[in-house]
C-alpha cells in the first residue's frame, strides 16, 4: 500500500505541506479564500528540532493502529489499509491523540479528531503535502 | 471447530470477537449480553445527554457487526458457570457449552450503604445507556442535581447534563476533582473550568445521610436536590468467576495472554485484573482502550494464536467544556516534577532516572501520544533529550536513524 | 563613521490581500528579509537585505510576493549611471575591491545573437530527426593526420586517448567549495546519466563521487588542491586550468570560513585556512613548462587519459592556442569573458577578456592555417545559453562546449549574483548545511538531464534543418552561419558572410 513518507534529509522545514494540506481539505477552491486570516488545522505537521532538524509527520496508517483500538466511539476504522476517522461519530475525546505514538492525530476546527487520510476524500487525487513539497522530502510510495 | 462463548457485550467483547476472527473464521461465537442493546460505547453516554452523539452514532460497531462476524447474540444474563463441564447457564435456564470462554462482564456501580438512600426517589447511577436514558427522563431545566463522586463518571455526567438542568453540585470525599488521574495542581485547573460553567463543588466532604430531597454532609452542610446521581465508584463484575476456581482479587486475575487461572477461561476489560507495566504488577485498569486490547489479545489466544499484551499503562484522555486533559503512567514521588503553565493549561511531567514515568497535560494535549509511548516503552534518555522533552512532545528526541525507522517503514 | 546610505536595489512588494502569513518566505530567506511582526500581525520586509534571488516568490503558495527593481534612482546621467555612482559610494564606505559573481553583465555585444543558422530548401533537403538517425556523439582528443596501415596492410585504429560524449556539451568546472555537495552530486549524476562529463574545478573530488569517475574531468589548477594519484586515475580526463573567463589573469580565493569538514578534506588543506589559488602556475612560464606539466600528468595516468588545457579568451588567444596545441595537450578549452564564477573582482569580471565567439573563430582558423587543427579538440565556454548557441559554436569550429550558468539555472539558480555571500538560498553556492539541503540531487540531476535532453532534441532539429545528420560534419562549417548587424572586420574574424550574401 502506498503511504506518505518523509525523507528527513530533504525536509527544509518550510511548512508548506501544512498549508497545502489545510487548503486541500478545506473544500474551497482558492487558497487565499480558504486560509487567509484563519487558524489552520493541517493533518501533517512539521517538527522543528534543534540543529536544523526538520521533519514532517503525518499518519503512518499503521497495520495495527493504537488509535483504532483505543477510539471510544468506534469512529476510527481501517478501509483498504487506510485508517479513517468518521468525524460524525467522533465525540472529540481525543483518546486517539493520547495514544498515537507519532503525534499524528490532532483535533480539527470543530473539535473532532482528524488525521491524514491520504487526500483520498478530497479533490487532490494525490496527497497535497507530497505534490506541493518543493524538495521531494515527502513522498507517496510503496515501501 | 470450537465453540467460543463471550459473556458481556461491551468493548472487550468486541475486541475478543475481532481477535478470534483474525485467527478463526469458522467456529461459532456466542455473545451473551445482559443489556438489550447493540454494542455501544459506554463512555459516550454523557456525550449522548450533551447532544454530541445519538443512539445511532453511539453504536461501537456497525449495525451488521454480529452478522458479518458470524456471531450469535443472546440477550440474557449468565448466572452460572461450570468450569469442569464447561457450561454456562443463563437466567432463563438455557445452557451453553463452551470450549473457550471469555469473561467480559465489565463493572458495576458501587453504592455505599448511605443511610436513608431508599427514601430518595430520583436517584441514578451513570454507567449504562439505560442509566442515561432514565436520567434523561428526569432532567428538568430547573432541577437541582447532586452528584456524589467527582471522578471521571461523575464529572462527565455533570458536563453532559449541565445545559439541561438548573444547578449541579458535585461532592467527593477526596480533596480534589478527578483524584484518580490528576494531582492537586492539575485538578485545580480542571476544577476552575468546571466552576466557570456553573458546577459547584463540595470537596473533602461527602454525604452521610439522605432524606427525600436533601443530603446531609459530613461537614454538617445540607444540600437540597431534585436529582441524585451516585458516581462513587465501580467494582469489577466478578461473580461468575468466583463460581469457578479462577483467582479473583479486585478483578479476575489474568496473565499477559489474558488467561485466568482456570483452563479455557479468559477475561478481559473492566472485570479483569491484568498486568500494568507502569507499576509492574496486576491491577484493574478500567479504561476503554485497555478493554479492547485485552479482549483482542484474549480472542487471538482463544483461537489458538499467540498474543501477549504486557505493556498496558493507565492513561486517560478526557475533556470538560473544551478543556482537554491527557494523562498516562505513574507518578513517582521521589522523582522530578517538571511543571509548565501553557496557555490556559498546565503540563506536569514526572521524570525519574532519565525516564518519563507519567505526565498530565491540561489544555494543549497535541502529540500527547508521543509522551504516552515513552511511558509505555520505558525509554531512557540523556539529560539533553529530557530537556527537549520538557518543552513539548517531540520525535526530535530520537536519533536520526531511529526516527528513520519509525517514520520510514510500515508499522 | 556612518556608512553612506545606499537605497536598496530591490523592493519587496507584498500583496496583503493574498498573503496568508504562512511565513514560508521568512523561513526560506537566508538573508532575513522577511519577518512576521506579532504586534502588527503582518509580514514585513527589510529590503536592504534582499538580493532578488526569488526563493520567496518561488515558494509563496498564494503568489502574494513580487520583487521589483527599485525606481528610486540617483541623479544619473549618460556618463554617471546609478550603478557607477553606487559603486563609488560602496568603495568610499569600505575601501575594498568590489566583488561580484557570475558572468559579465555589461551590455557588450553577444555575437551568438548576431549570427543566424542556415536551413536547407529544395535542392538539399532537410532531414527529419524524428524519422532519420541523427548523430550527436563526439570524441574529443588528438586525431590522426592520415590513415596508417601496418605491415600487413591492415588499418591501424589505435588513436590517442579520446573523451567520448553523447552530445557536444559538458558541465564546466565548478569546485566543491564554491558550490555545494548537492550541486556536485546533481552534476555528477546527470553527467553520468547523459553520457557527458562534468568538471571538478580545482576543489578536488569528494570521495563519494569517485563512482562517477568515468564522467568526471578533474582539474589541476595553480593551487593544486586535492590533486593526488587516485584523483587523476579516477577521471575521464585531466584539465590544467591556466585561466578562467570570469577573471583572466588572477587567481582565486576561497575564504577559510568555507574550508570546513569535507571541503577541507577534499582540498587536502587544513580546516579554516584560506584556499588561495595563485594567479600563475608557479612552474609554468612558457609553453615548454606547460608541456612538462602536460606530460607529467600523462605519465601519471599512463597516457590513457586526454589532457585538457583551459585558458581564458584574451587578446592573443590564437597564438596562445597555437602554443598549447604544440604542448602535447589533447584538448584546448577556451573560456570567454562572460564566463561565470563564484566570486570575482567586479572590475576584472567586467573589463578583462574577449568574447568567446571571436576567440573561437580566431583559434580555429589559426590552427587550421598552421595545419595543427587535428592535434587538438576545442571546447568553448563562457555563456553558452541554448542549443542554438551550441550549434553556432560547433559551426564556428568548436568540438564541444562547456556550460555552467545554464546548468546552475537548471538547478534553481536565479542569477542574483551574490554567490560570494555564501548564503545561496537555492542550496548551490553555499556550504551552510541548512541551505545545502535545499538542493535535492534527485531533483537537481533530473532537471539537468531534462535540460540536456531538450537541448539534444533542439540540436537535432537545427542539424536536420541544415541537412546535416552528424554533428561532426557541422564542425567548422561556417557556411552554415551568416552575420547580421556586424562590421566587415567582425565578419572577417568570425569567418562568416553577412546575411544576404
Amino acid at each position: 500500500m502506498k503511504r506518505v513518507y518523509v525523507n528527513e534529509q530533504w525536509c527544509l522545514g518550510c511548512h508548506l505541506c501544512e498549508y497545502n494540506c489545510a487548503f486541500a481539505n478545506s473544500g474551497i477552491d482558492d487558497m487565499v479564500k480558504a486560509l487567509k486570516g484563519k487558524d489552520i488545522f493541517p493533518r501533517v505537521h512539521i517538527e522543528d528540532g534543534e540543529d536544523g532538524i526538520h521533519f514532517a509527520v503525518s499518519c503512518r496508517h499503521c497495520k495495527d493502529p493504537m488509535c483504532v483500538k483505543s477510539c471510544i466511539a468506534g469512529a476510527i476504522s481501517i478501509e483498504d489499509g487506510v485508517v479513517k476517522i468518521d468525524r460524525d461519530k467522533c465525540v472529540g475525546c481525543l483518546t486517539c491523540v493520547l495514544v498515537c505514538p507519532y503525534g499524528a492525530v490532532a483535533p480539527g476546527p470543530n473539535g473532532a479528531a482528524q488525521k491524514c487520510e491520504l487526500c483520498l476524500q478530497n479533490s487532490c487525487g494525490a496527497p497535497a503535502c507530497v505534490t506541493g513539497c518543493p524538495n521531494n522530502a515527502i513522498v507517496y510510495e510503496e515501501r | 471447530m470450537s465453540e467460543y462463548v463471550i459473556i458481556g457485550n461491551g468493548t472487550a467483547a468486541v475486541g475478543c470477537i475481532e481477535g478470534i476472527r483474525s485467527a478463526d473464521s469458522e467456529s461459532s461465537i456466542t455473545v451473551i449480553s445482559a443489556e438489550e442493546h447493540h454494542v455501544y460505547s459506554r463512555p459516550l453516554i454523557s456525550y449522548y445527554l450533551e447532544g454530541k452523539t445519538d443512539l445511532e452514532k453511539m453504536k461501537y460497531r456497525p449495525e451488521d457487526f454480529y452478522t458479518k462476524n458470524n456471531v450469535k447474540l443472546i440477550y440474557g444474563k449468565a448466572v452460572k458457570c461450570d468450569s469442569k463441564k464447561q457450561f454456562i447457564t443463563l437466567a432463563d435456564k438455557q445452557k451453553l457449552h463452551y470450549d473457550k470462554l471469555c469473561l467480559c462482564t465489565g463493572s458495576s456501580p458501587f453504592v455505599p450503604p448511605f443511610e436513608g438512600l431508599d427514601k430518595v426517589k430520583n436517584k441514578f447511577s451513570f454507567m449504562t445507556l439505560d442509566d442515561a436514558l432514565a436520567l434523561e427522563k428526569a432532567l428538568d431545566k430547573k432541577a437541582k442535581v447532586l452528584i456524589v463522586g467527582a471522578g471521571l463518571i461523575g464529572l462527565k455526567c455533570a458536563e453532559g447534563i449541565a445545559e439541561r438542568v438548573g444547578s449541579i453540585t458535585v461532592c467527593d470525599l477526596a480533596d480534589r476533582v478527578l483524584s484518580s488521574i490528576l494531582d492537586s495542581k492539575c485538578a485545580a485547573v480542571m476544577q476552575k473550568r468546571l466552576e466557570e460553567h456553573g458546577i459547584s463543588f463540595l470537596l473533602g466532604d461527602t454525604a452521610v445521610r439522605f432524606e427525600k430531597d436533601k443530603a446531609v454532609m459530613k461537614s454538617g452542610k445540607e444540600v437540597r436536590f431534585d436529582i441524585l446521581v451516585l458516581a462513587v465508584g465501580v467494582r469489577a463484575e466478578t461473580e461468575l468467576a468466583r463460581q469457578t476456581d479462577c483467582e479473583v482479587n479486585r478483578g479476575i486475575v489474568i496473565d499477559t495472554s489474558m488467561k485466568t487461572s482456570t483452563d479455557s477461561i479468559y477475561a478481559a476489560g473492566d472485570c479483569a485484573e491484568g498486568y500494568d507495566s507502569s507499576i509492574g504488577a496486576n491491577r484493574v485498569l478500567a479504561i476503554l482502550p485497555n478493554a479492547y486490547m485485552q479482549g483482542r489479545c484474549a480472542g487471538i489466544n482463544m483461537a489458538g494464536g499467540s498474543s501477549v499484551f504486557d505493556d498496558a499503562v493507565p492513561m486517560n484522555s478526557i475533556g470538560f467544556f473544551g478543556l482537554h486533559c491527557a494523562t498516562a503512567g505513574s507518578y513517582p514521588e521521589d522523582g522530578e516534577v517538571c511543571e509548565e503553565q501553557v496557555c490556559g493549561g498546565i503540563r506536569r511531567l514526572y521524570i525519574k532516572d532519565g525516564r518519563l514515568y507519567g505526565y498530565m497535560l491540561i489544555g494543549d494535549v497535541n502529540r500527547a501520544g508521543i509522551y504516552t509511548s515513552l511511558v509505555r516503552e520505558q525509554t531512557v534518555f540523556n539529560e539533553e533529550d529530557i530537556d527537549k522533552l520538557k518543552k513539548f512532545p517531540t520525535l526530535a528526541i530520537f536519533s536520526y536513524e531511529s526516527r528513520r525507522k519509525k517514520l520510514g517503514g510500515v508499522v | 563613521m556612518r556608512e553612506h546610505f545606499i537605497y536598496p536595489e530591490f523592493e519587496v512588494v507584498r500583496n496583503d490581500n493574498r498573503c496568508i502569513q504562512c511565513r514560508v518566505c521568512e523561513r526560506q530567506c537566508a538573508n532575513e528579509v522577511h519577518r512576521f511582526d506579532t504586534d502588527l500581525g503582518l509580514m514585513i520586509s527589510d529590503e536592504t537585505k534582499c538580493v532578488n534571488c526569488q526563493r520567496c516568490i518561488s515558494l509563496c503558495p498564494t503568489r502574494a510576493l513580487k520583487i521589483v527593481k527599485s525606481d528610486c534612482r540617483l541623479r544619473e546621467n549618460a556618463n554617471w549611471s546609478d550603478e557607477t555612482i553606487k559603486e563609488i559610494y560602496k568603495q568610499a564606505n569600505s575601501g575594498g575591491v568590489l566583488l561580484s559573481s557570475m558572468g559579465n553583465p555589461k551590455p557588450l555585444p553577444v555575437y551568438w545573437d548576431k549570427m543566424l543558422i542556415n536551413a536547407s530548401q529544395v535542392t538539399n533537403p532537410p532531414i527529419d530527426p524524428l524519422r532519420e538517425p541523427m548523430e550527436t556523439k563526439v570524441f574529443l582528443g588528438k586525431k590522426p593526420d592520415k590513415i596508417r596501415r601496418d605491415e600487413n596492410g591492415e588499418l591501424i585504429t589505435e588513436t590517442a586517448p579520446q573523451l567520448e560524449l553523447s552530445m557536444p556539451v559538458m558541465f564546466s568546472a565548478m569546485s566543491y567549495g564554491s558550490i555545494s555537495y548537492n550541486a556536485h552530486a546533481s552534476l555528477a549524476r546527470a553527467a553520468t546519466e547523459l553520457g557527458i562529463c562534468y568538471n571538478t574545478g580545482e576543489g578536488g573530488l569528494h570521495e563519494d563521487f569517485y563512482i562517477y569517475g568515468p564522467n568526471t574531468i578533474v582539474q589541476v589548477a595553480s593551487g593544486r588542491f586535492g590533486v593526488h594519484k587516485n584523483y587523476l586515475e579516477a577521471a575521464a580526463a585531466v584539465e590544467i586550468k591556466m585561466g578562467q573567463g570570469a577573471k583572466p589573469g588572477i587567481g582565486g580565493h576561497l575564504p577559510g570560513a568555507k574550508i570546513v569538514g569535507d571541503v577541507s578534506r577534499t582540498r587536502m588543506i587544513p580546516e579554516g585556512s584560506d584556499a588561495i589559488s595563485p594567479a600563475p602556475h608557479h612552474d609554468i612560464y612558457s609553453i615548454e613548462d606547460l608541456r612538462q606539466l602536460v606530460f607529467s600528468l600523462k605519465e601519471a595516468t599512463e597516457y590513457k587519459k586526454p589532457v585538457i588545457v583551459k585558458v581564458a579568451a584574451v587578446h592573443n588567444i590564437a597564438a596562445i592556442a597555437s602554443g598549447i596545441a604544440r604542448s602535447g595537450a589533447d584538448i584546448i578549452a577556451i573560456d570567454g569573458f562572460r564566463g561565470g564564477t563564484g566570486a570575482a573582482p567586479t572590475r576584472i569580471r567586467d573589463n578583462v577578456g574577449i568574447p568567446i565567439e571571436l576567440a573561437l573563430a580566431a583559434v580555429d582558423q589559426r590552427l587550421r592555417d598552421e595545419g595543427i587543427r587535428n592535434n587538438v579538440s576545442l571546447i568553448v565556454g563562457g555563456s553558452v545559453r541554448s542549443a542554438a548557441d551550441v550549434v553556432k559554436a560547433v559551426a564556428l569550429g568548436a568540438d564541444a562546449v562547456y556550460v555552467a550558468t545554464a546548468a546552475l539555472l537548471a538547478l534553481g539558480c536565479h542569477l542574483c549574483r551574490t554567490c560570494q555571500s555564501g548564503k545561496c538560498n537555492w542550496g548551490i553556492a553555499t556550504q551552510n548545511p541548512e541551505l545545502v539541503k535545499r538542493l535535492n540531487p534527485d531533483i537537481g540531476s533530473r532537471r539537468l538531464v531534462n535540460l540536456m535532453d531538450a537541448w539534444r532534441h533542439e540540436i537535432k532539429e537545427l542539424m536536420g534543418g541544415m541537412g546535416i545528420n552528424s554533428i561532426e560534419s557541422l564542425r567548422g562549417n561556417r557556411l552554415m552561419l551568416r552575420g547580421v548587424g556586424l562590421t566587415a572586420k567582425e565578419l572577417e574574424i568570425l569567418g562568416i558572410s553577412h546575411a544576404g550574401e
